[in-house]
């Protein structure tokens, strides 16, 4: 069935057929529809699940946490200082191995205070554990959703999955999405099955301590759970497709990059404006390309290395900057690179903090400026080490 | 009586083998009032002393269904334990938080508070010794006026912590809680009846037990419930409970002991002054005026 719907409540589609049965829901803008259409869906009976109003993010998680541990599916949702206020219970659900589903509308940190988009908030929480995705459109947030249960419950993967939505770029903009049947979902996604959960015939003592002899090999077996996951989103993206038709391309989505000499690696909703750009280019002779990262954890390495093994440069366009340093996404990228001994031309370009307008002549800039080469780290628009010239 | 409320309780033990301190408090609240709910009780402990001393791995110390819960979390990880298993069909089924008195008058307040306004269905206990003594003995919200902590020092010009312990019982009331109650280890079968008690209503119960660490009060081991007991003899601390509305007073002391006495047996209140004992004892009979007035027995 197709309907008109925000990203917001394209995600509430997708966790409603998903079948979550405890939601712990604290509101933050632009995060609210979600919390507000779920508690609905539960008010109508759409949706049966455990409605808990929480006091807080960190008891939002923390809930979820619990519930998890019980067995139980479990989803909350959040942004920006809310991420933040929780962060604790992000390393917590990742080290106890909980896959729990989170939807977080990428949003500025204060201060200065801002509601509007940028995605310093999720990359921040690189390190925490999670599977991080990145949608960019409302049928993707949707199809996240989804998607999102049966790769963090794989038994090889047993980790928490937080999906990033652009705030109100994303969250707010209204776009005609498919919705799934109900029958359609239930058959590709199973209950959550778990022995990693409270059990009466065989009581567990769970979330404990564990001393230096065997804290790292938690850890390691941690690590190796994200890293499962690759494999996991390229057999449910396969699974998924054959299902609801709809094709995704794993960490990475890739455009006019075969014989592309430069490419624009982004990630989130600014990838279409990038794409179009791209085509604008193309009409002028310059063979410039786009890559969509979708998942920031697991990390594309093999992807990011095969697609920009080839260019003349390549440009990093984030919402994000790691101050002192540059944005993180670029040192993922180069790390990537110098893992694969590939040696490009690479360079950043931040824009979109606090919800800045980052325009198409701002996109053809960065295709110019490294056609021409530029500084290693450029603040769009601003000036400084930056392609503002 | 002391029989019967032994033949009540389970002779199972669910919290054994733990590394706690010689004559823990703590450790005894914990161990009875598993033994009162029983197998089927799952206990979400925060990080403190309870989860340190019985959940380091592969030496796991409870044989019923236990979770370490963040610091603040206590309150909010025993919804999701409670939400999760209902959902999942389970009913014959008990949540139970133990958290010491920072856990629960500091950092957990906040998380404890959401979950009474849910009213869900959990038992918070908070067994209170007096300071964060897992990390050895801070100042905690529940330290009583005068106590020496090693953030609240005893010296010539500030005589130990400067302020009263917070009234959690009265704040925890104010939400209009189903059932709350105040307990020492002391009073041992009166602290197994209330758990009891507990586990017959619906909603949202919270029992305050005074569980006395020897090691942070500077007590002997083998004094810990003679102490806990002399707490309550002496008007520092009370047994009550909040009902429909309604405090009731468990047990009127005839006549206190002396305060004095309780204070200078115990190493964190050796430095007290004479004016500091008249402030503290004064401090007794306004609360004990204020209970009499408005607790019924």
């Amino acid at each position: 069935m197709k309907k008109f719907l925000s990203g917001n409540e394209a995600f509430a589609e997708g966790i409603r057929l998903a079948r979550p049965q405890v939601i712990s829901a604290y509101p933050i803008t632009p995060q609210t529809i979600v919390v507000e259409r779920l508690s609905e869906m539960v008010e109508d009976g759409s949706l049966t699940a455990e409605y808990v109003h929480v006091e807080s993010e960190h008891s939002a998680l923390s809930c979820a946490i619990g519930a998890s541990a019980a067995g139980a599916r479990a989803f909350t949702a959040t942004s920006s200082q809310g991420l933040l206020y929780m962060a604790e219970c992000l390393y917590y659900a990742a080290g106890g191995r909980f896959p729990i589903v989170m939807m977080n509308a990428d949003r500025s940190t204060a201060l200065p205070w801002n509601i509007y988009g940028d995605q310093r908030d999720s990359l921040s929480q690189l390190d925490s554990g999670w599977i991080q995705a990145y949608a960019e459109n409302a049928q993707e947030a949707l199809d996240l959703a989804l998607m999102s249960y049966r790769i963090a419950e794989d038994k090889r993967v047993s980790t928490p999955y937080m999906a990033n939505l652009d705030g109100f770029v994303l969250t707010h903009t209204y776009e005609t999405v498919d919705i799934p049947t109900r029958e359609q979902a239930d058959s590709f996604l199973q209950p959550y099955e778990t022995d990693n959960r409270i059990d009466f015939d065989n009581p567990r003592n769970m979330a404990f301590s564990a001393g230096p002899d065997t804290n790292y090999i938690f850890k390691y077996k941690e690590h190796e759970g994200v890293l499962a996951a690759r494999e996991v989103i390229s057999e449910t993206e396969a699974a998924f497709t054959e299902i609801f038709g709809r094709q995704y391309t794993g960490l990475t989505e890739n455009y006019l990059t075969e014989d592309a000499d430069y490419i624009i690696v982004t990630l989130g909703s600014i990838a279409g404006l990038c794409r179009e750009t791209a085509d604008k280019l193309r009409g002028q002779g310059i063979k410039a390309g786009v890559v969509r990262i979708r998942y920031m954890r697991p990390f594309p390495n093999v992807e990011i290395a095969d697609v920009l093994r080839n260019v003349k440069a390549y440009a990093v366009l984030e919402k994000d900057v790691s101050f002192g340093n540059e944005g993180t996404v670029f040192t993922n990228v180069n790390s990537a690179l110098k893992k694969a001994g590939i040696d490009v031309r690479g360079y950043n370009f931040i824009g979109g903090l606090g919800g800045r307008n980052i325009s198409a002549a701002d996109i053809e800039n960065i295709y110019t400026s490294i056609t021409d080469g530029t500084d290693a780290v450029n603040f769009i628009g601003i000036g400084g080490e930056d392609n503002g010239k | 009586m002391a029989n019967k409320v032994a033949d009540s309780i389970s002779r199972e033990e669910f919290f054994y083998g733990h590394k706690a301190c010689a004559g823990c408090g703590g450790s005894l609240a914990v161990r009875a009032a598993l033994k009162v709910l029983g197998q089927n009780a799952v206990s979400v402990l925060p990080a403190g002393c309870m989860s340190e001393v019985g959940f380091n791995f592969p030496q796991l110390c409870f044989s019923n269904n236990s979770i370490i819960s963040t610091f603040a979390g206590t309150a909010s990880m025993l919804t999701g334990v409670e939400a999760g298993l209902r959902a999942r069909g389970y009913k014959d089924f008990t949540a139970v938080g133990f958290a010491g008195d920072g856990g629960t008058a500091d950092i957990g307040i906040q998380a404890l508070s959401g979950a009474i306004d849910r009213n869900d269905n959990i038992i918070y206990i908070c067994y209170d010794n007096e300071a964060y003594m897992n990390t050895g003995i801070q100042k905690s919200g529940l330290t009583p006026f005068g106590a020496k902590t090693t953030t609240t020092p005893a010296g010539s010009n500030i005589h130990g912590n400067i302020r009263p312990k917070k009234n959690m019982f009265e704040i925890v009331a104010a939400h209009d809680i189903p059932y709350a109650a105040t307990a020492s280890v002391g009073y041992i079968a009166d602290f197994i009846a209330k758990v009891q008690k507990a586990s017959q209503i619906q909603g949202t119960k919270y029992i305050h037990v005074i569980a006395p660490c020897p090691t942070g009060w500077g007590v002997v081991p083998d004094e810990t419930v003679d102490i806990a007991r002399e707490v309550v003899d002496c008007g520092l601390w009370y047994l009550a409970e909040y009902e429909n509305g309604e405090f009731t007073l468990n047990h009127k002391p005839k006549e206190f002991t002396d305060v004095a006495a309780y204070l200078k047996k115990q190493g964190r209140f050796k430095h007290l002054s004479d004016e500091d004992i008249r402030i503290i004892t004064e401090s007794r009979d306004k609360k004990w005026d204020y209970i009499n007035k408005n607790f019924g027995i």
